[in-house]
């Protein structure tokens, strides 16, 4: 048997390098301004679903993004990293989407892949770290869902189910569920392989349409008439059925009224002696406050 | 994140400065015949060189997030030998499976075989950073430049059997040395019987040293001669592990390269077959064998000073003593930046080395498919005799150059330094073999030598002599010339004593002198094409150089046949 499997990425600003115009005034992230990453979790998810295909050959991986026209990076990585195909959704009208409207939107760039049985994504992005948009999309498409998932375990392709380990408070669950369905990964997963060398150069000059610069656009006609596979589809909101009341700004009910500093103060200090009834004490106040544990 | 290849500009300067580049890949490329069969062939040198490029970014980023950090448990654990078989320590099965998921194996093999199809110098720019990261993985990774043999010498049917498993991932050993054949290889003797009945080479006997020696495809050098004592009953067999027959006794207990099994092997009726013709064992493939592995180990050790120089600079940078890092004072600053100078200089001549092979292994391919032109059969003339010629020096100076800048990397960190917490004491140990296997730094003297008499290098640094530097550099220019005529007149020095005795006392002398000579012109060079990267380091490599120079210089000057004797051990 061989799975027809999606995995949501989303390329993020790397957070490990944010600078003072990190965001707009408006209070959202000013993309333009920071190096871009592929989703931490995101990748976990791939190596998941890499790992799929290992043990089912002939499965295909279709990775599918939304965002800048750059974030074709992220369907490139994925390519070089062992994904079949990608696709970007980028639109004018999609851009400000809060999870809603983007749950929404790549809901409807996934029944346009259609033909799924099973949808992988990271648990959460590093930007937002909402854990929303996953658990939405599995609204949207009827699906079941698993959040926090650690590892597939096995996939009955008879039984059509799935035996998933979660990461829990506390320790790790093991659930079964039925196929088709949503899985959301968390970053105590296995790392993502790296690149292979023969994809990376298979793909490397793979891009979507918005990307090309118009003087060039014969050369990439030439090339992409030899080489299909270096077209990344790119997916705007008509092209996916999108409903305009349903998707970027006007599809999103948040409203960011105010972006704070946070500075985190200690507000009282105790001094304890070095003795083993203050430290046995402190020890005890921690465990019962559930602080440690 | 931090990776090898970007965090090390001069690897990607050595990798695209040369101008025999150009020629190097249009040789590799055969005129980019692959570029409508294979979707990751380049259509172009440009493409070519980006490909290169990004591959060594993934090599990397490997080596620095995978093999590194997995260094020092796997130096701690080491393999083990369990019913007859090596078990490596666990996380080389990492590195491992992280290598063969990035496909970084048969890197220099044609696609059509499944391989990558890369020069030999983009080859050695992955072998060095996996070095870096660890020099005993290395050994594990890079025997898969054994495979250019088996490609070179091997039939198309075993080349068809053989290439694409190595190019999936799977490990090779040349099994050479025995309790009594060490550097003397004509000892050899294992025993290689032919019987008739099953058509095909049955080995027995005892291999000792093997590094990797549980691999899936050996190369093996046996007996097939009934009644020889020399190299010319020897010939070259492939040991399959499918076909059993060959166990592993023991794994030594090494100073250094823990994670590289080193294996004694008990071959019992082993099945094998000829690779190449009958009685050309020693004198052709083990040579051939052997110029690759010694190319490898000069990478090897460029990556270990590579690594003695990071760790070096970084805890001088952060250890305060008197009130400020240490690396402000001049004893301190002088070691790092002449651990500096010799990485530089040693990885200049490493590269020059891979692209002499690469020209002249590009055309001897060519040559299996056509008769070469008058001007291809003078070129491939050239190249190989420069290959030949620097190989040896690339080797022995490479590898002493480790051992230096490893003992220099611990006496910068003082005693923390000696404590096992830190990585150059690893370093210390994993450097100490790259100047004995593959043959030591004095056998690199035996094979330079002729080339020392025969005035190659004379003539390769009369021509390095003629390529333009920058104006500021006309007096350092002056100085390396100067240096290059007491190396000539050294060499007539020795020729003039006409003793074989004598010249061989001396050889490791005029081996230095030929070394240095050669060393400073290629920084001198580099320095002109990239100040900012090598201006410092030429500057104290030429100093360096220079009191070299006159050392050896003065040996065979003061030397002669009557004061040999001195050195005479009972």
């Amino acid at each position: 048997m061989s799975l027809k499997i999606v995995v949501l990425a989303k390329q993020v600003p790397d957070t490990r390098n944010v600078g003072p115009d990190a965001m707009t005034e408006q209070g959202t992230i000013n993309r333009a301004a920071l190096p871009a990453v592929f989703n931490p979790e995101d990748l976990n998810a791939l190596e998941q679903a890499l790992r799929l295909k290992d043990q089912f050959p002939g499965s295909t991986i279709s990775v599918l993004t939304m965002g800048l026209p750059k974030s074709a990076e992220v369907v490139r990585e994925a390519l070089y990293r062992g994904a079949d195909e990608g696709f970007v959704v980028t639109d004018r009208p999609l851009g400000g989407a809060d999870t809603l409207a983007t749950s929404y939107t790549l809901a409807q760039a996934v029944k346009k892949i259609g033909d799924y049985d099973i949808i992988l994504g990271g648990r959460q992005a590093i930007d937002g770290d909402t854990a929303q948009v996953g658990p939405q999309i599995a609204e949207k498409l009827g699906l079941t869902q698993v959040t926090y998932a650690e590892e597939i375990l096995s996939l009955d392709e008879k039984a059509r189910k799935v035996v998933i380990r979660r990461h829990i408070d506390g320790g790790v669950e093991t659930v079964e569920a039925p196929l088709p369905l949503v899985v959301t990964v968390n970053g105590s997963a296995a790392p993502c392989r790296p690149r292979s060398a023969k994809r990376l150069m298979k793909f490397k000059n793979a891009t979507v349409v918005a990307e090309r610069k118009p003087e060039d656009a014969e050369k990439y006609e030439a090339l992409i008439a030899k080489k299909p596979y270096l077209n990344i589809p790119q997916w705007g909101a008509a092209d996916i059925d999108a409903d305009p009341a349903q998707i970027g700004k006007a599809g999103s009910p948040t409203n960011v009224k105010a972006v704070k500093n946070i500075v985190f103060k200690a507000k009282e200090s105790r001094t304890l002696t070095a003795s083993d009834a203050d430290v046995e004490g402190l020890i005890k106040e921690l465990l019962d406050g559930k602080i440690i544990g | 994140m931090a990776n090898f290849y970007t965090d090390h500009p001069e690897i990607k300067f050595n990798l695209e400065s040369s101008p025999l580049m150009q020629r190097i890949v249009e040789l590799k490329e055969n005129g980019y015949a692959d570029k409508d069969s294979f979707d990751y062939a380049p259509e172009d040198y440009a493409d070519a060189i980006d490909s290169y490029n990004r591959v060594l970014e993934v090599a990397g980023d490997i080596t620095a997030n995978t093999i590194f950090p997995n260094s020092e448990d796997v130096d701690a654990e080491g393999p083990h030998c369990e019913d007859g078989r090596v078990r490596y320590a666990s996380k080389t099965y990492e590195n491992l499976e992280a290598t063969r998921k990035a496909g970084l194996n048969g890197v220099t093999m044609p696609r059509r075989f499944g391989g990558l199809n890369f020069p030999i110098t983009a080859y050695t720019a992955i072998n060095e950073m996996i070095a870096s990261a660890d020099a005993g993985f290395e050994n594990i990774w890079s025997l898969q430049d054994c495979i250019e043999t088996l490609y070179e010498f091997g039939d198309e049917d075993q080349r068809s059997r053989f290439i694409p498993r190595v190019c999936a991932g799977e490990t090779m050993s040349m099994d050479l040395t025995e309790p009594d054949a060490g550097s003397d290889l004509q000892r050899v003797m294992l025993k290689a019987t032919y019987s008739e009945e099953d058509k095909c080479w049955y080995l027995n006997g005892v291999k000792r040293f093997i590094t990797n020696g549980d691999s899936d495809i050996h190369l093996v050098l046996a007996r097939s001669e009934e009644g020889t004592h020399d190299g010319r009953g020897l010939s070259m067999f492939i040991y399959d592990k499918r076909d059993g027959g060959v166990n592993v006794r023991r794994i030594e207990n090494k100073l250094g390269i823990h994670g590289s099994p080193t294996c004694e092997l008990v071959y019992k009726n082993a099945k094998a077959e000829l690779c190449g013709r009958r009685k050309f064992g020693l004198i052709k493939y083990v040579m051939a064998l052997m110029n690759g592995a010694r190319l490898g180990i000069a990478a090897q050790s460029v990556g270990i000073s590579q690594m003695a120089y990071n760790e070096a600079l970084a805890y001088a940078k952060d250890r305060k003593q008197f009130g400020q890092a240490i690396v402000n004072f001049p004893a301190v600053y002088e070691m790092i930046s002449n651990i500096k100078a010799r990485l530089d200089a040693g990885r200049a001549l490493l590269y020059q080395t891979a692209r002499y092979v690469d020209i002249y292994k590009g055309l001897e391919d060519i040559e299996r498919t056509r008769k070469l032109t008058d001007e291809e059969k003078a070129e491939l003339k050239r190249y190989q005799k420069l290959a030949s010629a620097c190989t040896p020096l690339a080797k022995g100076m490479n590898s002493e150059y480790a051992n230096l800048n490893a003992y220099d990397s611990i006496q910068v960190h003082g005693g923390s330094g000696y404590m096992l917490e830190y990585a150059c004491q690893r370093l210390y140990r994993d450097a100490r073999i790259t100047s004995i296997y593959e043959g030591t730094t004095q056998l690199q003297t035996v094979a330079a030598l002729p080339h020392i008499t025969t005035g190659t290098y004379s003539q390769m640094l009369e021509e390095l002599e003629a390529g333009e530097v920058a104006a500021e550099y006309e007096s350092l220019k002056a100085r390396a010339k100067a240096m290059d005529a007491k190396f000539n007149e050294a060499i007539e020095t020795v020729k003039a004593a006409n003793n074989n005795e004598f010249t061989d006392l001396c050889s490791r002398h005029l081996y230095e002198l030929a070394a240095n000579c050669v060393m400073s012109q290629l920084m001198l060079r580099d320095a002109t094409k990239a100040p900012e990267l090598f201006e410092k380091s030429m500057k104290v490599y030429l100093n360096l150089a220079e009191a070299e120079v006159a050392k050896h210089y003065n040996f065979v000057k003061s030397l002669n046949v009557d004061a040999m004797e001195s050195y005479k051990q009972a």
